[in-house]
């Protein structure tokens, strides 16, 4: 019931700031505060909630902290499964948070339609949850979409200069992997109708049947393709610089924080799962697309001026380390890709809360025209940097520990693959160093620079949203384990499925 | 027992937490006593550790927690003290306490007097962990923080973008060794499953036979490690640029701490490389080749911190060479008494330089002898250490390791040879520095000599300097017993002599006169010998030419991303077959019949000639 009622708060509460909207300008903000914080203190129980063993396929059983499985359109064999383990549970925890964080770092950036903003905000935040905790494939796939219109109209709507573009490659990008992935959940659905005569779209239900590899294979892209747009995955990334960028800065934080992720935890609860030996097939590729990710990302995250732009191709460079971590596909890596979901959901939500921010005092996100911030606002400067050095993967920071599982966990698989992943390791120093020397450091009287604007500092509300994302790093950087115990079992669970049909997964050195 | 030593690392956390939240808020003397006192408190622990060392003769460990459980990775968060972390620990806390005291005075007018002490002392912890770290990962947390303290410390005057480039250079060029390390440990890690130093040692020693090509790859990797962080061929260009900090910051991290962490990690995993000729054969080839480079560097320099800069690159080559020749001891040996004196001349410089109002000319310097008695004192010393004249610290450390590169069974006297022609350039350069610094005419008139708290440190690292050649270090246990290098009467005679001669030929050319080489600095040859080696050998020039240029190219080419092209490029199909088709909506009834009857027409045509006749 918990994950229902968390959606239905963040429905029923989206609909209030919308309604409230006419009457009282301010108060929508309030009402999502206040309907996030009841979403946070729902989700408080289940942290010790008894863990349920039910039968994923072959034997296997995976530790499940809720179930409920309701009929919806029994003649189509759909129902809502509603199912959260540790892994869900991370990423719900991670989604609220920056739903608080995205709220706190548009307070008063939005005077258009603020309550029709919330709005938006709240029910892209409700369908991300579903996404997470959905395992019926229709139900999931109708999150998938619940999620996309509400973003689509935050970019559209609330963005800046080139909004209409960048919106609508944002749709069309998501909307045509979707549509994909669509098409394979249908025929995946009816090949198992075909075999066992039972019409249904239950993921437990869809696990583990043998497929014709041909057909297994299709399939199996179908879902890649959609979660690698999302990720995203290059060449597949390109949506991305654009949406990021001309996002209003709640969105980016959503976007960049949590939506992303629902592709990285598409491919760890379907994809592989669904058609392990299909992705055995193509995880030399998706590793390689990983580690192209990486340097591509970072090269051309070097080659920016715009603050964004640099975080959203950075973006691309950090997620690509969670492809690798996946398509390697060992406890160590898969681990690691978790780990670094959480870890780039804090550092490059807190990026973006810092460009927008920026943005917000400036008027300008061209780096070029920055400089020398830091005498003026030293406490942005000091947290832009801790938030810069996390993300080049410093160790006792979150990213490193997942950084540094994904490749270690790689090596085994494929050592060449890793070792061209490893090199982000100096390809992201230097963007990232970059950027903290042309905004923070250098020389601040320049007279193009700023054009004498005022700089104020970050203040107590942008102080509120930042600290907790700072302390999060620090904790799954100096002590992950209560992170790892959380997910472990589900991942050791979905290993031991895959591992006992197929032996191309297990890890041997070359 | 030994549960206390989790203070050490943890007090300059504190300090740094403390200072560094603040964001400079607390009065200049409660920033330096947070700052000095808890450098100050760990150099009692360290005492108190090498007390209890001495009374148990035998390793302390302790740990804190398991870091990370998964997939059989269990790294623990522990440290471990023998007499090999013991030295380090000595050399950091003692030498660093003093640096940081002589910081207290020298910063005093900076207005990021807190930010300043704030990231000493997150150095000082970083390299603590390094050092106290009894797996590879932990070492490599403390290794990746002291890069990052390195980066903030050289990049401190951050407002002149010069020394923002400096700093990014450092750390992006150690970090290329870093990446090289770390495939290492995954190396390591994939083939003996763990990374703690004493199983993975045992596990090496037991599954790979000497000279195993996978062992020779994975120290090779640890290498890259070492030389990025040493500042050794080829990684070595970022040192010299990474003088834009402030003159304690090159004392403590580029000169007497952080730069010698190859050296740690290779004396660390001396199992590993002995296990490996071919490894161990290539550390000494590095720090033969890169000790006479940057000597004859340093000779051409007129930067007084760029020449102590090649000469620190210079003598981690000797330390390089020690370890490449298996004279464990002599090396971390050496790494104790290049602490001592080149703290000592960099603190010295930092003396001049602050009378001088930031003036690094040494052309522009003389005659300092009588107006600054202690930093000449100083640099007398330091550099009668740094060219190994006899009694002095330098003499004791530097003449053990030239005798064990000749005992080497591998091209040993040739590694002697070389070695030697590097103590000879040494002494040229450094009595070259001390004859136009200190005397001749004056040519900047300095301002007051630097306060006790400056000269306080100076004096007892002069001392340091001199008697630190007696300092036994507790590495006995550590390292396999070496022969000891047996002392050839000739060899034994020529080895100390030759810095002798070096002072002596300083002497004549920079301050006598009595020989002018200007015939042959001037001549063709002679200038562009001079250029090459001013240039360090052109590396620089060779790195922006082959890699840093290309990549900023390939960046600013593609910075709209090609692969957006392509994306772009099917929306404009689309839209130019949208616009070409919308063209054909006129709204006129007769063109849409006439271009029914003629499409009709058409598919009939099609129907009768391709079914060959045959029409229902």
């Amino acid at each position: 019931m918990t994950m229902i009622l968390i959606m239905l708060t963040l429905f029923i509460g989206g609909l209030a700031a919308w309604m409230i909207e006419g009457w009282n300008r301010d108060l929508p903000r309030w009402i999502s505060i206040a309907s996030i914080t009841l979403a946070a203190l729902l989700l408080v129980p289940l942290l010790d909630a008894p863990v349920e063993m039910l039968p994923l396929a072959h034997g296997v059983s995976a530790p499940w902290l809720e179930y409920i499985n309701v009929p919806w359109i029994p003649r189509f064999g759909i129902s809502f499964v509603f199912a959260i383990d540790g892994l869900s549970l991370l990423l719900v925890a991670l989604t609220i948070f920056l739903g608080f964080v995205a709220v706190l770092s548009s307070w008063s950036e939005i005077e258009k339609r603020p309550g029709f903003f919330q709005f938006n905000l709240m029910w892209t935040l409700a369908g991300v949850v579903g996404v997470f905790v959905s395992l019926d494939l229709f139900l999931f796939f109708f999150f998938w979409e619940v999620m996309l219109i509400p973003m689509y109209l935050l970019i559209a709507i609330w963005g800046h200069e080139k909004k209409s573009y960048a919106a609508m490659k944002f749709f069309l990008f998501t909307q045509v992997s979707g549509l994909i992935m669509l098409v394979a959940i249908l025929a995946l659905v009816l090949v198992h109708y075909s075999q066992s005569g039972v019409l249904t779209f239950n993921y437990f239900d869809l696990l583990g049947h043998s497929i014709d590899p041909d057909l297994a294979f299709w399939m199996m892209c179908g879902f890649f393709v959609a979660f690698v747009v999302k990720l995203p995955g290059f060449p597949f990334h390109s949506w991305l610089p654009d949406a990021h960028t001309q996002a209003p800065t709640a969105a980016s934080v959503l976007l960049a924080g949590i939506l992303l992720k629902t592709g990285a935890y598409g491919l760890i609860r379907f994809t592989v799962p669904l058609f392990p030996d299909a992705a055995a097939e193509i995880s030399t590729l998706a590793m390689s697309l990983g580690a192209i990710g990486i340097l591509y990302g970072a090269l051309l995250a070097f080659g920016q001026s715009d603050f964004k732009r640099l975080v959203a191709y950075s973006s691309v460079s950090h997620m690509g380390f969670v492809l690798v971590g996946v398509f390697a596909w060992t406890e160590l890596s898969i681990q690691g890709s978790v780990m670094q979901m959480v870890a780039h959901g804090f550092s490059t939500a807190a990026l973006f809360m810092i460009a927008g921010a920026l943005q917000h005092r400036l008027h300008t996100r061209n780096m070029n025209e920055m400089g020398g911030l830091w005498q003026e606002a030293p406490r942005m400067g000091a947290i832009a940097m801790f938030f810069i050095v996390a993300s080049l993967g410093m160790p006792g920071l979150g990213n490193f520990v997942g950084e540094f599982l994904i490749l270690l966990g790689a090596f085994a698989v494929n050592k060449w693959i890793t070792i061209l992943a490893t090199l982000g390791l100096v390809t992201g120093a230097m963007y990232a160093l970059m950027s903290l020397q042309k905004v923070f450091q250098g020389e601040r009287d320049h007279p193009k620079k700023n054009g004498g604007i005022s700089m104020p500092d970050f203040g107590m509300r942008e102080m509120i949203a930042m600290i907790p994302m700072m302390i999060g790093l620090i904790y799954i950087g100096v002590y992950p384990q209560p992170v790892f115990d959380l997910v472990n079992p589900v991942l050791a669970s979905l290993y031991e499925l895959t591992g006992t049909n197929n032996k191309i997964w297990v890890g041997v050195l070359p | 027992m030994a549960d206390y030593i989790y203070l050490i690392p943890l007090l300059p956390l504190m300090g740094f937490l403390l200072l560094f939240t603040t964001l400079g808020n607390l009065p200049k003397a409660l920033v330096a006593l947070v700052g000095v006192g808890s450098v100050a408190s760990s150099a009692m622990l360290v005492l108190l550790t090498a007390l209890e060392f001495m009374t148990l003769r035998e390793p302390l460990s302790t740990t804190l927690y398991t870091w990370i459980n998964v997939g059989g990775f269990s790294p623990f968060v522990s440290f471990y003290v023998d007499g090999l972390t013991l030295t380090m620990l000595s050399v950091i806390t003692g030498v660093g306490l003093l640096i940081h005291i002589y910081s207290s005075l020298f910063m005093l007018d900076d207005k990021d007097y807190s930010r300043f002490f704030s990231y000493m002392n997150l150095f000082v912890f970083a390299m603590l962990v390094l050092v106290l770290a009894d797996n590879l990962l932990l070492l490599f947390v403390g290794w990746e923080g002291v890069g990052l303290c390195s980066y903030l410390l050289v990049g401190f005057w951050h407002e002149d973008s010069a020394n923002g480039a400096a700093a990014r250079k450092a750390f992006i060029v150690t970090r290329v060794g870093d990446t090289a390390m770390a495939i290492g440990m995954f190396l390591l890690f994939a083939h003996l499953g763990t990374l703690d130093f004493a199983p993975m040692t045992a596990a090496a020693i037991s599954q790979w036979p000497e000279g195993s090509p996978i062992l020779t790859i994975a120290c090779l990797l640890l290498l890259g490690g070492a030389v990025g962080k040493s500042a050794q061929l080829p990684l070595q260009t970022w040192l010299p640029d990474a003088m834009a900090g402030p003159t304690p910051v090159s004392a403590l991290i580029h000169a007497a701490t952080m730069v010698t962490a190859g050296v740690y990690l290779i004396a660390r995993t001396h199992d590993l490389f002995l296990l490996s000729p071919f490894a161990l054969n290539t550390v000494a080839v590095i720090g033969a080749a890169t000790l006479l480079m940057a000597a004859f560097t340093a000779i051409t320099q007129h930067d007084i911190k760029r020449i102590l800069a090649y000469s620190t690159i210079s003598q981690i080559g000797y330390m390089f060479l020690a370890l490449g020749v298996g004279a464990w001891a002599s090396s971390i040996f050496h790494l104790m008494t290049h602490a001592f004196f080149k703290a000592l001349l960099f603190l010295a410089a930092g003396a001049v330089i602050y009378s001088l109002h930031h003036e690094h000319n040494i052309f522009k310097m003389g005659g300092l002898r009588k107006k600054l008695p202690v930093a000449f004192w100083s640099f007398l010393i330091g550099s009668a250490a740094l060219a190994a004249l006899p009694f002095t610290s330098g003499f004791y450390s530097k003449d053990a390791i030239l005798l064990s590169a000749y005992e080497n069974a591998w091209q040993g006297p040739l590694l002697w040879g070389i070695g030697l022609l590097g103590a000879l350039l040494t002494s040229i350069y450094s009595f070259r520095l001390v004859f136009i610094v200190f005397f001749g005419e004056v040519k900047t008139e300095p301002s007051q000599p630097a306060g006790w708290l400056m000269a306080a440190p100076l004096l007892v690292l002069c001392l340091l300097a001199l008697v630190g050649g007696f300092i036994v270090i507790p590495v006995m246990d550590v390292f396999p017993a070496a022969t000891g290098p047996a002392h050839d009467g000739l060899i034994a005679i020529i080895t100390p002599a030759v810095p002798i001669v070096g002072v002596v030929i300083a002497y004549l050319i920079f301050l006598s006169h009595s020989i002018d080489i200007s015939p042959w600095t001037d001549s063709k040859i002679g200038k562009a010998l001079n250029r090459f080696w001013f240039s360090h050998w052109a590396m620089d020039w060779l790195y922006d030419t082959f890699i840093v240029k290309p990549y900023a190219w390939m960046a600013h080419v593609n910075r709209m991303d090609i692969v957006d092209w392509f994306y772009n490029f099917t929306a404009d199909v689309v839209r130019f077959l949208h616009d070409q088709t919308t063209q054909s909506q006129t709204g006129q009834l007769r063109t849409y019949a006439g271009v029914m009857v003629l499409g009709l027409a058409a598919i009939t045509a099609i129907a009768l000639f391709s079914g060959g006749g045959t029409a229902p």
